[in-house]
């Protein structure tokens, strides 16, 4: 269908909305104020902080990578362990053949991750609603089961990841990766919000609502729901790019984890999918509450707190907390 | 001789095994009004989907423009020009009214300022008669104001062929003359326009031309009360 040959004004790019860059702005500079933060804290507080907020700021990325293409453009992806995975297996890979600096392998796992989420994309996409959904969820399978067949990356048995000496500006390597994290964060979260703000994120909308009217209001349903796929993807393999290294031994039950797939749905619905923030506060509200019940109650209490919320969220707030404080502030004025 | 904007030729199309269409020619010239009309189930909104890309035609070609469009997607179908509306209204309920008509004007007529999509919006808000509910949501709109909504998005891309597909069913009167009005208006500019449409009255007043699709093939083509004469299509309407 695109191998027509487009006249130039039918190439012609609709621009960004303008006018909103200052919210771009503000998420830099609240991330650069939290960056100083992590560095000044230092070895101030334990290690078991550090490892928290890594985990916090690795759901901000998978929720806030989740919502580009399940809350603006409405295509629930059940297979985010298996884009997360394939950003941990990618570090496993290189350590093997060809180290290098952590850094380099989160781009080369974002770039695998891409490819793989837009040829997913490319053979899933034409599927709608729930038969979309299902076939992501294949993807992870058919992923998780490449991986424990796979005996030079560990296979079922699992393999052990030695952290590199850490920069001497760190003061451990625990808040070097909460270091890197949060920036992966901040990127991801400007990423999201550029997106909402664009002719991406209108024609999202557009086809989340209703796609046929999408298409025959000249939206490229097929163009959009690939650059969708592609950055949302890109983003889930960064995201589990340095988890070898957090938890340095990395089996398939881990990585395709269904604490990770389950987490990046979750956080979007309770923080709200419309927006860019909602992720962010659903990130930040479970991941918290899991972490406080993980020390307090028990690590299995941990996705049972998920699960009660969500059951909550959806019947009570559908639309989350951005719901929740829209109406809030309808109700003033 | 006027220039053809629109021919179809040959325009197949099976479900399962069962012929919706059987090849239909149709054409439609620049500037022209016609009536589409037929039955219920005889084919017509499945015709306008082959029209219009949502659905692939088995078998046929469409050229729109002097271009062969029977591959071209939707969306590239829009912005060429060639707008429609749904029978059953399709908002984009997530959207406030006027947000409903930037999406073509961003998408199909590729205005990129926000500034000027926001006047074009409200000059075709005011046209199609919402002009004051620009900021509601779709769904505190009536029936009636939904199908002005189908019909403000589709003016919004900037047609050079419209297909009305049935923006009239369930208006009052003096409702549907005011639509009529809206169309004959839009004609005037140059857009020819297809009407697919149930109320006879409304086809008559309007279509220079009449087309009568039944059981998926036509069987009628011509001036309106020539057609309206025709022996099966008074069959097909009104029984034996």
């Amino acid at each position: 269908m695109s191998g027509q040959a487009l006249s130039a004004p039918e190439l012609r790019k609709p621009a960004p909305v303008s006018g909103r860059s200052r919210t771009g702005l503000a998420i830099v500079l609240i991330g650069v104020v939290l960056l100083a933060a992590t560095m000044v804290l230092g070895s101030h507080i334990g290690e078991y902080y550090y490892l928290a907020t890594y985990t916090i700021l690795q759901f901000i990325v998978l929720g806030t990578a989740w919502n580009i293409l399940g809350g603006y453009g409405g295509y629930v992806n059940f297979g985010t362990a298996g884009f997360f995975a394939i950003g941990c297996y990618t570090t496993i890979i290189l350590n093997k053949i060809f180290p290098m600096p952590l850094l380099f392998e989160m781009l080369v796992a974002a770039a695998t991750a891409g490819v793989v989420g837009l040829g997913t994309g490319y053979l899933t996409l034409r599927l709608r609603g729930v038969f979309f959904s299902i076939a992501t969820l294949a993807l992870a399978i058919v992923l998780q089961t490449l991986i424990v067949n796979w005996s030079f990356v560990g296979g079922a048995r699992g393999v052990y990841v030695i952290r590199p000496a850490v920069s001497g500006i760190f003061v451990s390597y625990a808040q070097f990766l909460v270091v890197l994290m949060l920036g992966l964060a901040i990127f991801a979260v400007v990423v999201a919000w550029a997106v909402e703000k664009s002719w991406i994120g209108i024609g999202l909308a557009a086809i989340r609502d209703d796609e046929a009217a999408a298409e025959t209001s000249g939206v490229p349903s097929l163009r959009l729901k690939l650059i969708a796929t592609t950055m949302s993807g890109a983003l889930m393999g960064m995201a589990g790019a340095p988890f070898p290294y957090y938890v340095t031994y990395v089996d398939p039950a881990t990585a395709f984890g269904l604490a990770i797939a389950v987490n990046s749905i979750a956080m979007p619905l309770v923080g709200g999918t419309a927006t860019w923030w909602g992720p962010v506060v659903g990130a930040i509200l479970l991941g918290s509450a899991q972490q406080i019940l993980t020390v307090t109650i028990s690590s299995a209490a941990n996705l049972f707190i998920v699960g009660v919320l969500l059951v909550v969220f959806v019947t009570v707030a559908p639309r989350g907390v951005v719901g929740i404080v829209r109406g809030w502030k309808r109700g003033r004025k | 001789m006027i220039a053809k904007i629109l021919e179809a030729t040959g325009v197949t199309k099976r479900f399962d095994g069962f012929a919706a269409l059987t090849s239909v020619d149709f054409t439609l010239l620049k500037g022209e009004r016609v009536g589409l009309i037929g039955p219920n189930g005889s084919g017509k909104s499945t015709f306008v989907n082959c029209l219009t890309g949502i659905l692939a035609p088995d078998d046929g070609s469409i050229i729109f423009d002097g271009n062969d469009i029977t591959k071209t997607p939707a969306w590239l179908r829009a912005r060429r020009g060639l707008a429609r509306t749904y029978q059953i209204p399709r908002p984009f309920r997530g959207m406030t009214v006027q947000e409903n008509i930037e999406v073509p004007l961003r998408f199909a007529v590729g205005h990129t300022s926000a500034g000027t999509i926001s006047e074009a919006a409200q000059v075709i808000l005011d046209q199609v008669g919402l002009g004051e509910k620009a900021d509601l949501s779709p769904k505190g709109l009536t029936q009636v104001e939904l199908r002005k909504l189908e019909l403000g998005r589709a003016l919004a891309a900037q047609p050079k062929v419209l297909i009305a597909d049935e923006v009239m069913a369930g208006l009052s009167e003096s409702e549907v003359d005011e639509i009529l009005a809206l169309l004959n208006r839009l004609n005037a500019e140059g857009i020819s326009i297809l009407l697919i449409e149930h109320i006879m009255r409304a086809v008559m007043l309007f279509a220079q031309r009449i087309v009568v699709i039944v059981a998926g093939s036509k069987i009628a083509d011509g001036l309106p009360d020539e057609v309206m004469q025709q022996e099966d299509v008074e069959r097909a309407y009104l029984g034996e």
